[in-house]
């Protein structure tokens, strides 16, 4: 299977921090305001950050 | 695959104005899970709203949208769907707006059990008026008009629905976000008034006057609280306070209003 592709709308990120937290691989961190892919190997697509993400600022593409 | 929700969004509406980690953005994804799911027609879905931080919401989904008189959403939507009984209408509101100011036009929907899907957005506080306690503040919480705490026992919405005659009654939490989208699927599915309590977080006047430290601890509160409807039901009362149950609370079977007033107006007219 191939690595997802993390997409984050910087333009729509508030970084509530939502997103890294509930990451069960810790893919995500926070640079400041705005989340940041620091692991996109780790990511095993379960869709948490973008189910949860209320701002509608990152997406995970499976391709 | 990532899901598509620009075909449902308003152009260059985003980003949104609430704030950071405000669960109304959760609740909007789920509804917007939900209508595809449903597959509901664009031009024959109406979605109402009063006024509030998730009154907010239809301004960014590219449906026929209305944004009425503050707590009076139900009253608007009554007109839509009996004027346009083919629409399927759906409202959305927050606490203060659909039980406390709109509390009147909200228990008159549900006794009516007219069509509707109503998706209460309960942050536990009046958000956007700056944080005065609302009817489903939790009794000793503090909001800026309760400094102290708030003296007053809370409204459970899920009992005053069924209290009040609708016939389909759920709740979730923004944390259980997949439990939304279904739960709003199944209330836009039956035929009739259907109530869907979504409890949510409000960080910046709820969350920081309550000890929360961020939102996530707020979401976390919310996945501890909640107990399924079918464990509930093995739980004594004690165990159950302060806890909130979730899932399908009630649902039934009544006569729809549209179809009821149809007939009369068919009955009328053969005189």
């Amino acid at each position: 299977m191939s690595t997802p592709r993390i997409e984050v709308i910087e333009q729509y990120c508030k970084g509530c921090s939502i997103c890294v937290e509930f990451c069960p691989t810790n893919v995500l961190e926070m640079d400041g305001f705005l989340v940041k892919v620091v692991r996109p190997e780790a990511c095993i697509s379960c869709m948490q950050c973008e189910l949860r993400c209320p701002d509608f600022a990152i997406k995970v593409h499976k391709d | 695959m990532a899901f598509d929700y620009d075909k449902y969004l308003r152009p260059g509406k985003l980003p949104h104005i609430w704030c950071p980690g405000c669960g109304h953005g959760i609740v909007l994804k789920g509804l917007l899970r939900a209508i595809d799911a449903c597959q509901l027609e664009k031009n024959r879905t109406a979605i109402v709203s009063g006024i509030g931080c998730a009154s907010r919401l239809p301004g960014y989904v590219d449906f026929n949208t209305l944004h009425t008189a503050h707590g009076r959403a139900a009253a608007f939507a009554t007109g839509i769907k009996m004027a346009q009984p083919h629409m399927n209408v759906l409202v959305v509101g927050g606490d203060g707006d659909g039980v406390a100011i709109g509390g009147n036009h909200f228990i008159h929907a549900c006794r009516r059990n007219i069509d509707m899907t109503y998706v209460i957005c309960n942050n536990f506080i009046y958000g956007m008026t700056g944080g005065q306690f609302s009817p489903c503040t939790p009794t000793g919480d503090k909001a800026s008009t309760t400094p102290y705490g708030n003296p007053d026992p809370t409204f459970d919405i899920g009992k005053l629905a069924i209290g009040a005659g609708a016939t389909f009654v759920a709740r979730t939490t923004a944390f259980h976000a997949t439990q939304i989208d279904k739960l709003i699927a199944e209330g836009i599915r039956h035929k009739g008034m259907a109530v869907i309590e979504v409890l949510d977080d409000c960080p910046t006047t709820y969350g920081r006057r309550n000890k929360f430290r961020s939102v996530v601890d707020m979401m976390k509160r919310f996945k501890e609280l909640a107990v399924p409807v079918a464990k509930a039901a093995t739980m004594s009362k004690e165990e159950l306070d302060g806890k909130f149950v979730t899932g399908i609370l009630h649902r039934e079977e009544r006569p729809e209003y549209c179809e009821q007033y149809a007939q009369l107006v068919k009955r009328a007219q053969n005189l």
